[in-house]
C-alpha cells in the first residue's frame, strides 16, 4: 500500500504505556511541574519544557503571537547572546527545537546525558530573562512570515485546512490558525512579545520532562539548582477560553485552487476531547477512528469505497483526543479518477449509515485490541516518543495517572460503547465539509 | 562565554558508542548473512532488509515499474488476497514496510516475540509468493498516478525533478522513480514479476536485526525468509557524472513563495578527503542555526525560513546538494549571497571556531542516533551498503576528529566551485536574471 498523506500522520493511539515505576513526579516550591521518564538503554537524555500557553489564549487580533515568541525564545537572555542556546546544544553534539500548537508551547533539547545540567541552565536563564534587542525582532518577523508562506501560503492543503477550521468554530479560539493570519502577523510588535512572555513564561505555569539515562534523584536536585530560584509569576491568568455556543447549523467550505492536483473531500465533527479523570469517551472515540479508517485494507471506509466500491483511492479517519476544549473527530476521501467529490461524500455518507446499522466486526475489534497491546511493547522503545506524550498531556490540563490510565481506557472499549459514541458524533449540525478542488475549467480560463 | 566553556571542552572526550553494541555477523545455513545486536529488554525484533539497485533498475522502457511492485508487494501474497494478509498482519502486531528509492529497495519489519514464526511466515509470502492480482494492480497504479499528479503541483518536487533531468539526462536519476502517467500506465502483470526478479535476489541483499532474537535463532529465520529467491538479478545500472553548468533555471509556478534546490558535484564517502568534505558541509550548510548559510539568509537577512546543504553520496553518482524557500521578491537577493557564501567557501578558509564546533556537534551527535532497535537496525544495513565494517562505530568518531584545517582547504579547493553551483527555482521569481 503507498501511503498517501492527507492529514497529520499520528501515533494511532497516542500511547505512554511507560510502566508506573519508570515514571517519577515532583512538583518545587516555586510550582514547577516535573515527570522523569527512566530509560537506561543508551546515555542520551531529552530535556523538555511545556508552557500552559498557545495560540488559543491569545488575545484577539494578535494571531500568531505564540509562535513568534517561541521564536524570538532563541534570541538571547541577560547572560546569552543571540543564537547561543542552540550553537551551545549543537557544540555539544545535541539537538533542540520548539514547537507551538494551540495549548502549549514547548522547548526541547536532546543531547548525551552528561550534558543534561548544561542544557536545563541555559532553558532555565530563558524561561524569566529574555532580552530582545530592537533588530531582532523584526527580522525575526520576516521569518515567521516566510514560515507561512512556506508551510501556509504555498500549500492549498494547508490553506483548505485553515479555511476549514475556521469554519468549525463559531466563537472558540481554536479556529484561528496557530501561526497566526497574515495580516495580524506583520503587525506583531516587541512590545507584544514581551507581553505575551511576561504573563505565561513562568516555573508554575510550566512543565518540566526529562527522559533518558537519568535518575529522578539527579533530575530534581538540578531543577531545584536551576528552575528552584525562579519567581514564580503572582498573576497567571485563568486558563479559560470562550466557549463554544451550540452549533446548529452545518457547514460548507469548497476551496478552489489551480495547484490542487488531487482533489478531496474531508469532514470534520465537532467531538469531546480527554479530560482529567474522563477519559472513556475520548477513548472510544480513538477507537471508532481506527475502526473506521485506520488500517487502509481492513478498516470500514476502506473496505466499502477503496476495496469495495472502488469510488475512492483512499479513505480515512482520525482523531485526537489530546485538547483542552473541544476538539474534532475527521473522516477524508481521495476520490478515483473518474469520481466526482460529489459522489465521493455520497459515497461517504452511504459507508456511514451503512456502518451505523450494520455494527463492527467482531474479527476487526479483536485485532484492533491487539493492536493496542502490542503498541505498549514498541512505545518502549522510543523514550523521546514518551516524553512528548507526558509533556503534552500534562501542559493540556491531564494529570500523570491519566496518561498511564489511557492504554486501560482504550482496552476496556467496548463494541456497544463505539456504536454509541459514533451515533452521537456524526451530527452533521456540527460538522463542516470541505471540498477541495481544481477550477473549473471555465473559471480557470478567466 | 566563560560558563560554558568547560562543558565544550568535555565534549571531545565524550565516549563512544553511546550504546554498546555489541554486533555479530551471522552466516545462516543457506549463505544469507546478516548483522545482528541482541537486546532482550523489550520483547519485539525490528528486522531491516534491502536489495541494492531499487528503482535504478527499472527495464528499459518500464520506468515505475519497480515503485509499483514495491507497493504490491504487500496487496497480496500466497493464499491472501490483499484484506487478508492486512488482516492476518493486524491480528499479530506485525509491521512491513516497503519502500523504494533510487540505490535501494528496503524492507523493515518489526514484530512480538510472541508472535515471532508466524509473523516471519506472512512477511516470507509478501516478499517470495506476491500475487500482483490484477485489481490490486490497478488499485495501487491509481495510487501512483495520483501521486505523480500531485507532484507535477508540487513546488518541491518540480524543482527537484528539473534539476535531475539537468544534471543525470537519460540516466534512471535523471527521472522519477513513479516513472510518468504514461509509462505507468503500459506496465503489465509480466512487468511487475519482472522487476521484482530483476531487484530482489540474493546477490544484492544486505540484512540486520536488532531486538529480542539470538544469532541461533536468526540464522533458520532468514532461511526461511529468504531462501526461496532467485540467486541473482538484473546487472546494476552504469555511474553517471552529473553536469552542473552554473545555471539559473526557473520552473514556472504560480506561488507567492519558490522553492530553490542547488548543487555542484559532490565526492564519494571512501574518498580520502571525504571527512573534510562532511566538517565543510556541517559549516556551510548542514549545521542548523551553527551553519554560514542560515546565518547569513535567516538569521542576519529574514530571508527564509530554513536553508540547508547535504552531500549526497549515491551509489551511482556523487553531489552536493542545498534547498530553501523564500519569497518571489527575495529569491534574487538569497540566490546571490547562496553564490557569494560558495565562493568564499571554495578558498577553504574556516576559522578554529567553526572547525571545533562542527567537529564536537559531529561526534557528539553520532551516538544520539543509536535510540532505538529500529532506528539501529537501520543505521546497520547503512553500513555494509556503504561497505563499512562494524568496526567503525568506534572508529568513525576519530575520523572527524582527525580533519585539519589544511584538509578543508584541500578539499575545497579541489571540489567546490562557484560557478558550477546550479539553481534551480520553482516559482515565479521576481527580477532573477
Amino acid at each position: 500500500m503507498l501511503r498517501l498523506m492527507l492529514a497529520i500522520a499520528l501515533g494511532a493511539f497516542g500511547l505512554s504505556p511507560a510502566i508506573a515505576e519508570e515514571v517519577s513526579h515532583f512538583t518545587l516550591a516555586n510550582g514547577l511541574e516535573a515527570v522523569v521518564i527512566e530509560d537506561h538503554r543508551a546515555p542520551v537524555v531529552v530535556h523538555m519544557v511545556w508552557y500552559k500557553a498557545g495560540a488559543a489564549d491569545e488575545p484577539r487580533g494578535k494571531s500568531g503571537i505564540a509562535h513568534y515568541l517561541e521564536h524570538l525564545m532563541f534570541k538571547g537572555t541577560d547572560d546569552l547572546a543571540p543564537g547561543e542556546l542552540s550553537k551551545t546544544v549543537a557544540a555539544n553534539g545535541g539537538s533542540d527545537n520548539a514547537f507551538t500548537s494551540q495549548d502549549y508551547t514547548a522547548y526541547f533539547q536532546r543531547i548525551a546525558s552528561d550534558r543534561l545540567e548544561l542544557v536545563m541552565k541555559m532553558e532555565a536563564d530563558r524561561m524569566r530573562d529574555l532580552v530582545l534587542s530592537e533588530d531582532d525582532w523584526q527580522t525575526e518577523r520576516d521569518v515567521i512570515l516566510e514560515e507561512r508562506a512556506q508551510r501556509t501560503d504555498s500549500n492549498p492543503q494547508a490553506l483548505f485546512s485553515e479555511q476549514k477550521t475556521a469554519a468549525q468554530y463559531l466563537n472558540h479560539p481554536y479556529g484561528t490558525p496557530v501561526i497566526g493570519w497574515r495580516n495580524e502577523m506583520m503587525e506583531l510588535t516587541r512590545e507584544d512579545a514581551l507581553w505575551w512572555y511576561r504573563r505565561y513564561y513562568a516555573p508554575n505555569n510550566a512543565v518540566l520532562v526529562v527522559a533518558g539515562d537519568v535518575t529522578p534523584a539527579q533530575v530534581q536536585a538540578l531543577a531545584e539548582t536551576y528552575y528552584g530560584p525562579l519567581e514564580p509569576s503572582a498573576d497567571l491568568p485563568p486558563r479559560k477560553r470562550v466557549e463554544e455556543p451550540q452549533q446548529l447549523a452545518e457547514r460548507r467550505v469548497i476551496f478552489t485552487d489551480p495547484r490542487v492536483a488531487q482533489p478531496f473531500v474531508s469532514r470534520s465533527y465537532l467531538a469531546p476531547e480527554r479530560n482529567p479523570g474522563d477519559q472513556a469517551k475520548a477513548a472510544s472515540l480513538t477507537v471508532l477512528a481506527e475502526v473506521l479508517g485506520g488500517n487502509p485494507a481492513t478498516s470500514v471506509l476502506g473496505r466499502k469505497m477503496v476495496f469495495g466500491t472502488g469510488e475512492a483511492i483512499y479513505a480515512s479517519a482520525f482523531y485526537d483526543g489530546l485538547s483542552i476544549d473541544k476538539t474534532t473527530f475527521g473522516l477524508a476521501v481521495m476520490p478515483a479518477a473518474d469520481v466526482t467529490l460529489d459522489e465521493a461524500e455520497a459515497g461517504l455518507d452511504e459507508a456511514l449509515i451503512a456502518f451505523l446499522s450494520e455494527g463492527i466486526d467482531p474479527a476487526q475489534f479483536a485485532r484492533i485490541k491487539t493492536q493496542i497491546k502490542a503498541a505498549q511493547i514498541y512505545a518502549r522503545d522510543n523514550t523521546q516518543g514518551l516524553a512528548h506524550r507526558y509533556g503534552e498531556a500534562l501542559a493540556s490540563g491531564l494529570t500523570v495517572a491519566d496518561v498511564q490510565g489511557w492504554p486501560e481506557a482504550l482496552m476496556a472499549v467496548t463494541e456497544a460503547d463505539v456504536m454509541t459514541t459514533a451515533r452521537e458524533v456524526f451530527d452533521r449540525r456540527q460538522a463542516v465539509t470541505g471540498y477541495l478542488d481544481r477550477p473549473a475549467a471555465e473559471e480557470a480560463q478567466q | 562565554m566563560i560558563r560554558f566553556a568547560l562543558a565544550l571542552v568535555c565534549a571531545l572526550t565524550l565516549a563512544l558508542p553511546a550504546r554498546a553494541l555489541d554486533i555479530r555477523q551471522v552466516t545462516s545455513e543457506g549463505g544469507l548473512t546478516a548483522w545482528l545486536v541482541e537486546a532482550h529488554d523489550i520483547p519485539f525484533t525490528a528486522l531491516r532488509i534491502s536489495f541494492r539497485g531499487g528503482a535504478s533498475l527499472d527495464a528499459e522502457g518500464k520506468r515505475g515499474a519497480t515503485v509499483l511492485m514495491t507497493g504490491l508487494l504487500e496487496e497480496g501474497a500466497g493464499t491472501m488476497d490483499s484484506q487478508t494478509f492486512a488482516e492476518a498482519a493486524e491480528g499479530l502486531a506485525a509491521e512491513f514496510g516497503f519502500d523504494v528509492g533510487d540505490d535501494t529497495l528496503d524492507i523493515s519489519a518489526r514484530f512480538l516475540t510472541e508472535n515471532r514464526a508466524a509473523s516471519v511466515d506472512l512477511l516470507r509470502e509478501a516478499l517470495v509468493n506476491p500475487r500482483f492480482d490484477e485489481v490490486a494492480i490497478d488499485r495501487v497504479r491509481a495510487q501512483v498516478l495520483s501521486i505523480i499528479a500531485s507532484d507535477a503541483q508540487d513546488p518541491n518536487s518540480l524543482a527537484g525533478e528539473r534539476l535531475s533531468g539537468l544534471i543525470y539526462g537519460a540516466h534512471p536519476y535523471g527521472s522519477s522513480n513513479n516513472g510518468t502517467a504514461a509509462s505507468l500506465k503500459a506496465l503489465t502483470r509480466e512487468d511487475l514479476f519482472d522487476a521484482k526478479a530483476r531487484v530482489m535476489a540474493k546477490d544484492r541483499i544486505v540484512i540486520s536485526a536488532v531486538g529480542d532474537i539470538t544469532a541461533a535463532e536468526l540464522g533458520p529465520l532468514l532461511d526461511n525468509l529468504l531462501g526461496g529467491l532467485p540467486d541473482s538479478g538484473a546487472p546494476m545500472p552504469p555511474k553517471v557524472t552529473p553536469a552542473f553548468d552554473g545555471s539559473v533555471s526557473v520552473v514556472d509556478y504560480d506561488s507567492p513563495q519558490s522553492v530553490v534546490v542547488f548543487g555542484q558535484a559532490g565526492l564519494a564517502m571512501d574518498d580520502p578527503d571525504f571527512f573534510a568534505a562532511y566538517l565543510l558541509n556541517q559549516i556551510i550548510g548542514a549545521g542548523g542555526f551553527s551553519s554560514r548559510l542560515m546565518d547569513e539568509v535567516r538569521e542576519k537577512r529574514g530571508l527564509t525560513y530554513g536553508i540547508y546543504t547535504y552531500l549526497v553520496p549515491k551509489d551511482l553518482a556523487e553531489v552536493w546538494m542545498g534547498s530553501f524557500s523564500a519569497s518571489n521578491e527575495k529569491v534574487a537577493e538569497a540566490i546571490r549571497i547562496v553564490k557569494e557564501e560558495w565562493t568564499k567557501a571554495a578558498t577553504g578558509a574556516v576559522t578554529e571556531a567553526e572547525l571545533a564546533d562542527a567537529k564536537t556537534y559531529l561526534t557528539g551527535a553520532y551516538p544520539l542516533r543509536f535510540d532505538g532497535n529500529g532506528q539501529i537496525a537501520e543505521i546497520l544495513v547503512g553500513m555494509q551498503l556503504s561497505g563499512l565494517p562494524p568496526e567503525y562505530i568506534e572508529t568513525r568518531n576519530a575520523k572527524v576528529e582527525a580533519v585539519t584545517k589544511d584538509d578543508i582547504t584541500r578539499l575545497a579547493k579541489r571540489i567546490l566551485d562557484a560557478n558550477a553551483l546550479s539553481f534551480v527555482v520553482a516559482g515565479k521569481p521576481v527580477d532573477l536574471k
